[in-house]
């Protein structure tokens, strides 16, 4: 477990405010308790003190994971934001589309959203800029990049591409092996 | 009358331009037509040579070299690409060594030691024959590596070893001390080979070494004391080293003394820093008076199309400028957008 060093956490929290915008202060300033990201093996991982406690206990070679795996950096010092972060990126996005139900199956094989696949858009959403998809029940599914403004999807013809998948819940069972 | 034609032939020969082909010799010339090569070992003629010692040699060289030619008109010919061509044949003068001749290799430890003991090199096949996998393995090359796994999926592990050892990573591990002992001692021929002397134990002397090495030996040698150094007396000039320079411990980051409170302050500093260089509300406003222009310029052609009287105009007669920024609202008649900033357009609400 190493702390992250300054320009680690600055792309990671760059990576996170692409989706969550300034709601970030929300993860680290928590009511309930002291979280905190911590580093290992090139993963990015969120836990609270407690956990992080138990984890500083264990051998490093032996440990595998400690809380949640928001993603990991890159050989180039990138940083990739895994599905695994879905949990903290759903309830603070601040753009979101909602995928109708014929769409929903082809969005979690990882294929991208087309515009006759969304259900709806939050407004002013910028080209380029993080969102978080969710099916019509309100289900978060997955995360990606709009494609279109709000305004230009209208315009759109229907088998344009709306939304990058860039995350889906269905890497769950695809990517299994490489999530941890 | 034979006579007579012989005498004009020559008359005529004499008169001809060329020199004739027929050279007479007091010895004959060794030819070596190999190698296009004539000797002459006939005597010079030493008045000739003072007198007149250019024309002479030329005169002597033309002759030499029409003997030469006319040997070489008997050779067996043949027509190459409409060229005639005459066949040489090999060359019977041996031309001396450009270089010295090579010195036989010494020969290395393993030659001597066979050369002793009369060990001779056996000739080994390729390919193995391997009854479990049923293939044909080869000893070394291509595909090696790969069937070498297969016939080894498995590996016994012998009575005495420790259960719990990696039999693989042995294997591995033995075969990469076998190659790397043998580039030693690969190396250790050449230098022998070379006569470069090579101490047993360590690194080779350099000749010229920089102050940066000499200064690392120095160290070195101060250390290499039962006590690491700490008795050694002081040489006039050196400097004292800090502790641990030359095996300096691994630091390890204290996690407590970072205190949670300092780091969540640090962290929020930053995502301050990233929000601050967003340019958030620059689009929006720039998408307001987009949408605000769009409106306007719809309610112009309505106003034309009003007067032209009922021309049906589709949604692609919009301009460009208005598909791009802004959004397709009904225009409100009367109403035009004038608040700015997040909550103006459309009154954040969802729509399709």
């Amino acid at each position: 477990m190493k702390i992250l060093s300054d320009e680690r956490t600055k792309s990671v929290f760059e990576k996170l405010a692409k989706f969550i915008g300034g709601n970030i202060k929300l993860l680290i300033d928590r009511p309930d308790g002291k979280y905190c990201f911590r580093e290992h093996k090139d993963r990015v991982y969120y836990m609270s003190q407690a956990i992080l406690d138990l984890a500083l206990s264990c051998n490093k070679e032996q440990l595998i994971c400690a809380g949640t795996c928001f993603g990991k950096f890159t050989k180039t010092n990138k940083f990739r934001l895994h599905i695994t972060a879905l949990n903290y990126l759903a309830p603070y996005a601040q753009y979101k589309i909602w995928l109708k139900p014929s769409a929903e199956q082809q969005f979690l094989y990882g294929h991208h959203v087309l515009k006759s696949g969304m259900g709806r858009i939050t407004e002013n959403t910028p080209k380029n800029q993080g969102v978080v998809i969710f099916s019509m029940n309100d289900m978060p599914l997955g995360f990606g990049t709009s494609a279109k403004a709000t305004a230009d999807c209208k315009h759109a013809d229907p088998i344009a591409i709306v939304c990058f998948n860039q995350g889906d819940i269905g890497e769950y069972i695809r990517n299994e092996d490489t999530l941890i | 009358m034979d006579i007579l034609e012989d005498i004009l032939q020559k008359e005529a020969k004499k008169s001809e331009k060329y020199k004739t082909t027929d050279v007479e010799k007091n010895v004959e010339l060794e030819l070596d037509l190999g190698n296009l090569l004539a000797l002459d070992t006939n005597d010079l003629n030493l008045q000739e040579l003072k007198s007149h010692k250019e024309k002479y040699l030329l005169n002597l060289a033309r002759d030499n070299t029409q003997l030469l030619l006319n040997k070489l008109w008997d050779l067996p010919s043949e027509r190459r690409e409409e060229i005639v061509v005459a066949k040489l044949p090999a060359g019977t003068l041996r031309l001396p060594r450009e270089k010295p001749c090579p010195k036989p290799k010494p020969l290395t430890k393993w030659q001597e030691y066979a050369l002793e003991k009369g060990i001779k090199k056996k000739k080994k096949t390729n390919a193995v024959w391997d009854d479990i996998v049923q293939k044909w393995i080869p000893r070394f090359g291509y595909k090696k590596a790969e069937l070498e796994r297969q016939k080894d999926w498995v590996l016994e592990v012998p009575g005495n070893a420790d259960p719990m050892e990696d039999q693989f990573a042995k294997k591995a591990e033995k075969k990469k001390e076998k190659v790397s002992k043998n580039e030693f001692q690969r190396l250790r021929n050449i230098a022998k080979a070379k006569k470069i002397k090579v101490p047993k134990e360590g690194l080779p002397t350099i000749a010229n070494p920089s102050s940066d090495l000499l200064n690392t030996a120095a160290k070195v040698a101060r250390v290499s004391t039962a006590s690491l150094g700490k008795f050694q007396p002081k040489l006039p000039k050196e400097k004292t080293l800090k502790e641990n320079v030359i095996a300096p411990k691994r630091v390890k980051r204290d996690h407590s003394k970072i205190s949670s409170n300092d780091e969540k302050s640090s962290h929020l500093k930053i995502i301050d820093s990233i929000l601050g260089k967003k340019p958030k509300l620059d689009i929006e406003k720039a998408v307001n008076r987009q949408v605000f222009q769009d409106q306007n310029e719809r309610s112009e052609e309505k106003k034309t199309q009003k007067s032209k009287g009922g021309k049906k105009r589709r949604k692609t007669s919009i301009p460009s400028k208005a598909r791009k920024g802004g959004k397709i609202s009904k225009p409100r008649v009367g109403k035009v957008n004038t608040k700015k900033g997040k909550a103006g357009v459309g009154g954040g609400r969802k729509r399709r």
